[in-house]
């Protein structure tokens, strides 16, 4: 897998940015890279230490318990001057500093939404702490995006390129199975990436589908039907199954247990029911209304209330001088926000019945904004006079109206 | 008097809890089941090669429950406690309103997966728990290796006191995590969580469980895909709340176990409060319990509302004035204690009944007299339900049902009416099975019938709605073509009978004796209440004071103000006459003409055109009360103006 061998042994470049896309195999490399060739590093996830103190710490235990030492005392870190120093004993405590230490901080995007001196500080970490240290940065997106509006220093960038059809191939066959041999599960990998390869180059997601469909494609070696050379036989037989994988399956429609579970049935995946199909929502009576009516406020502009939902509104003027953006659907421009009076004025006039305006309709609007079919338009003068945005699609609005 | 209210309260919160439980337990033994499986794919995680292959996906449960969100608590807290009890001890339950960010999740997380560690192990270790609750590291690896020393300490004491308890649970628990609300969740922190976790899995076996509201869609919406493909998800539906509600109103309302009943217009309240407003079954409850605080509260004869045993001995003790009651309610006190007995059983045989009768009813097509139970029971209580058009129609339809269809109602009314221990049904099912009988013997009879009735019962074996009238039509004409046939005559007899029966039981309550004893019937008082109407009223208070101050000289004569009435009052009647924005030195004026009409002596000290401090002060202070109500706010459009907030201005 190691296609990339870069040798970065003898040079301490402050900091490297490595990017590429979604399993693109940085992570791996780094982590390979670095323990074969057994160099002092620390590997940290951005996303997981989510806060600048959590993130600093880390980097300090893993420090201390990577070269053996085992008092793991809780380190207390606030800012990054006491890490500078406290790095500073850790390093020359553990006798690191003839040789170049290597700090990894994968999703490295996360950075940039901590304190701002986080990121410059890091780029440049060899230089204020006046050690042999190199920071790697491993990233889904471009430099540019990361740059500050500062200014800082500008590490080396690498990129790994996507893997193209014949790596995943190669990848993917050689952890084969050790029943099987390695051409037959080969020829297994052909047929999976032909089907799904148009939808997903995503590594993990792919060997996680093979790993799935693997006992279907080889139910008729194991019956006995055919043998591992007669490939076409084979694909006859997992094709069908691969595409109704790839509707299901690879959308998370169905779990993969239950997957499993159906492969092992050998029941029709129609008897369950995916995520999607259950979009039907039943709502008390005036909450629907309450929608509809928040579904009109929000699309209909309000000088068209009174024609609408008046009983005796006159004749309607034709208005000549109509601009020409109000002709486009109001449907493209979203939902505009509404106050509360209208929403209920509106509601009045749209059931039949009397409504009286009770402490129970109020809880309603307030119970559909939690449950995120409306959506509260500026927050800060909820007494004064509350706007709202009706959140839901036609087709919801059509299904609760019927 | 407040102990016959505890008896019926704890009664009626007893069978509402069976109930919950029985109705919840299919569910929450699926999710166990659910839990109990990913568990297992845990433990068993061998050097499998598809194991390797597959990067671990978390598993996850959503749990659809509908839109009625006040009574998913319960649900929770019913889930959380049957998981302690059988998989993990390890249960942790987040709320949205808890978690703006990804911070205060793990912290909370965290908090509640060592309170119930502490639980677990009795407070041995609570030095070092106190320490961490000052500065807890939170992150999944103090997590990871708080879960891995549990682990151990669990692992080691298995042959301690602990047994019965640990042996339940598997060696290595998972550790759940319950989304109360997956709604309300910011996107960023429920994505950030699951890729945390998603990287720990191998580590902490982890299971999430979605409480969702609205619809599974709501998962993909939340999620991106990187995000949703490390969760392998599985949906579990929760029971609707309509049917849940029915349930309810079967087992509660419908038997004879639970002596206080409702009437018509109050259950008609809470129904419709149910329907049209909540879904929320909890709140069903409450209404009905708050139904027996005020028929225990107002009503003096409620006393005698107690299983039918009781009441002969509390009929006997009842005091002077508790009889002269009832005497005023036209009822001779000698005949009372026979009176109210046989009330009583009247009223469980009138709810035996209209269980026969649904059964009778809820086959024939269209419902004439309603699908759910509940609405008959409903239309018996209202008024005599045979005088009502539905029931003729129905009655119709009865007579003109095939005969394998009537034999097997005749069968279930029979099992109803058996399964209820009364004595006085016995005379009933007895004519009945009587009819059974004789329904069989005709069958063999039939056999050696001719054609022509046979081919008359294909007729009305098609029955169906939409053929009602032509069959109609072609009925009366073979009904006056020919003579009746035996099965006919049969028929009639049996729809008669039931009829009589009707009309003998099931009279509405109201036109029987005694029946405030059980009967609650003041809806107008449960309205008031449960749906309650704040701006009504407070329109009310503020345009009438009157109807709240109860002071002769408020009393409003029609349009005019009155300068008694306090200040916020005056204020608010001028302000109902102006636009959306409101001049304040014209309101100003206008309440100082009004409150000064009424010292018309010194009129001429006023006729100055400063208007008096006072005025100004109490003007100035009914004003921000009014702001302070949310009917007005300042408006920087036009300055001295003030923007009137409530619609209907204009």
């Amino acid at each position: 897998i190691t296609n990339y061998s870069v040798q970065r042994q003898h040079f301490s470049f402050p900091s490297i940015f490595i990017y590429g896309h979604t399993s693109s195999g940085k992570t791996y490399v780094m982590q390979t890279l670095l323990s074969t060739l057994q160099l002092p590093h620390v590997f940290v996830n951005c996303v997981e230490y989510f806060t600048s103190r959590l993130l600093l710490e880390e980097i300090l235990i893993k420090l201390q318990s990577c070269s053996g030492t085992e008092q793991t005392s809780p380190v207390r870190c606030d800012s990054l001057n006491d890490f500078v120093r406290l790095f500073k004993q850790a390093v020359a405590s553990q006798e690191l500093q003839d040789q170049t230490l290597y700090i990894v901080l994968d999703r490295a995007e996360q950075l940039r939404e901590m304190e701002a001196n986080i990121l410059p500080a890091f780029l440049r970490l060899q230089e204020l702490t006046d050690t042999n240290v190199t920071v790697v940065l491993l990233s889904e997106i471009v430099w540019e995006l990361f740059r500050p509006n500062t200014g800082c220093f500008e590490p080396f960038t690498i990129y790994f390129p996507d893997y193209s059809i014949g790596h995943l191939q190669k990848i993917l066959t050689q952890n084969h199975p050790p029943e099987y041999s390695a051409d037959f599960y080969a020829a297994y990998i052909n047929i999976l990436l032909g089907v799904f390869y148009m939808v997903c180059r995503d590594l993990k997601e792919l060997r996680h589908l093979a790993a799935l469909n693997f006992a279907k494609y080889c139910e008729p070696v194991v019956r006995g039907e055919a043998n591992e050379r007669d490939t076409r036989k084979l694909w006859k037989n997992i094709e069908p199954h691969l595409k109704k994988a790839m509707q299901t399956v690879y959308l998370r429609e169905i779990s993969s247990s239950q997957w499993e579970r159906l492969q092992h049935d050998g029941g029709e995946p129609g008897q369950l029911k995916g995520l999607s199909a259950h979009t039907h929502v039943e709502l008390p009576y005036y909450s629907k209304f309450l929608l509809i009516a928040a579904y009109l406020a929000s699309y209909n502009p309000v000088r068209t209330d009174k024609r609408f939902f008046l009983k005796h509104h006159g004749k309607i003027r034709k208005t000549n001088f109509m601009k020409k953006h109000e002709k486009t659907s109001n449907h493209l421009l979203g939902p505009k926000p509404f106050p509360l009076d209208r929403l209920l004025a509106i509601l009045y006039s749209i059931v039949d019945e009397r409504v009286a305006p009770t402490a129970n309709i109020f809880s309603q609007i307030t119970s559909l904004v939690t449950l995120q079919l409306l959506s509260m338009v500026g927050q800060n003068d909820q007494l004064d006079g509350p706007r709202y945005k009706c959140t839901v699609s036609l087709d919801f609005i059509r299904a609760v109206a019927r | 008097m407040p102990w016959c209210f505890h008896i019926c309260i704890d009664e009626c919160s007893l069978c509402l809890q069976k109930i919950q439980e029985d109705l919840n337990k299919q569910l929450l033994e699926n999710l166990v089941g659910f839990l109990s499986r990913s568990h297992s794919d845990f433990q068993e995680k061998t050097t499998e090669w598809t194991c390797r292959m597959k990067f671990r996906e978390i598993p996850t449960a959503a749990l659809v429950l509908g839109v009625n969100v006040t009574d998913h608590d319960l649900t929770f807290r019913g889930l959380s406690g049957i998981l302690q009890d059988n998989i993990t001890p390890y249960v942790a339950l987040l709320e949205a309103k808890d978690c703006p960010g990804i911070k205060n999740l793990m912290q909370k997380l965290m908090g509640q997966l060592m309170k119930c560690d502490i639980d677990v192990d009795s407070l041995e270790d609570e030095d070092c728990v106190q320490v961490s609750q000052n500065r807890i590291r939170c992150s999944m690896s103090s997590l990871i290796s708080w879960y891995e020393s549990v682990k151990k300490k669990t692992d080691s004491e298995t042959p301690s006191k602990k047994r019965n308890s640990s042996s339940r649970h598997w060696q290595s628990p998972p550790v759940v995590v319950i989304f109360k609300d997956m709604e309300s969740f910011t996107t960023k922190v429920l994505q950030d969580f699951i890729v945390i976790s998603s990287q720990h899995i191998h580590e902490l076996p982890l299971v999430l469980i979605f409480g969702i509201a609205t619809s599974p869609m709501i998962i993909h919406r939340l999620l991106p895909h990187s995000v949703s493909s490390l969760l392998c998800i599985e949906l579990f539906q929760s029971l609707s709340c309509k049917e849940h509600l029915s349930t309810i109103i079967d087992k509660l309302l419908l038997t004879s176990q639970f002596p206080f009943k409702v009437g018509e217009k109050v259950l008609q309240v809470l129904i419709n409060i149910f329907l049209y407003h909540d879904f929320s079954v909890q709140n069903f409850i409450k209404g009905f319990q708050l139904c027996i605080v005020e028929h225990f509260y107002s009503q003096p004869l409620s006393v005698l509302c107690c299983q039918l045993v009781d009441t002969k001995k509390r009929a006997c003790s009842l005091s002077h004035d508790q009889c002269e009651n009832i005497r005023k309610l036209q009822v001779l006190s000698w005949l009372k204690r026979l009176k109210v007995s046989v009330n009583v059983v009247l009223i469980t045989l009138k709810i035996i009944l209209s269980l026969c009768l649904h059964v009778f009813t809820s086959s024939l097509p269209k419902y004439p007299l309603g699908k759910q139970i509940r609405e008959l029971h409903c239309a018996c209580l209202e008024n005599r339900v045979w005088e009502t058009e539905e029931y003729e129609s129905s009655l119709q339809l009865a007579r003109m049902l095939n005969k394998t269809d009537l034999v097997t109602m005749l069968q279930q009314c029979v099992e109803i009416l058996m399964s209820s221990s009364g004595k006085e049904f016995d005379k009933t099912s007895e004519k009945l099975k009587e009819f059974l009988t004789q329904f069989q013997n005709l069958e063999e009879a039939s056999q050696e019938q001719d054609m022509s009735v046979l081919s008359q019962k294909e007729l009305q074996k098609k029955t169906d709605l939409y053929h009602l009238q032509k069959t109609l039509l072609e009925l009366k004409e073979s009904r006056r073509s020919k003579k009746l046939t035996k099965f006919e005559m049969l028929r009639f007899e049996v729809v008669d009978y039931i009829d009589s029966l009707v009309r003998k039981y099931l009279i509405p309550a109201d036109d029987r004796t005694l029946h405030e004893v059980v009967y609650f019937n003041t809806a107008s008082v449960l309205r008031e209440h449960l749906n309650a109407a704040p701006r009504t009223a407070l329109h009310t208070a503020l345009n009438n004071p009157h109807w709240y101050l109860k002071n002769q000289a408020l009393k409003c004569d029609g349009g005019g103000i009155s300068n008694k009435a306090p200040d916020i009052c005056i204020a608010y009647k001028l302000h109902l006459e102006c636009g959306r924005l409101i001049n304040l030195v014209d309101w100003l004026e206008a309440f100082s003409t009004v409150v000064m009409a009424a010292e018309e002596p010194n009129a001429d000290a006023a006729s100055s055109d400063q208007v008096d401090d006072t005025i100004h002060a109490r003007f100035i202070r009914a004003i921000s009360e009014l702001e302070l109500l949310g009917f007005i706010k300042p408006s920087k459009q036009k300055t001295d103006h003030v923007a009137r907030l409530t619609w209907g201005g204009c």
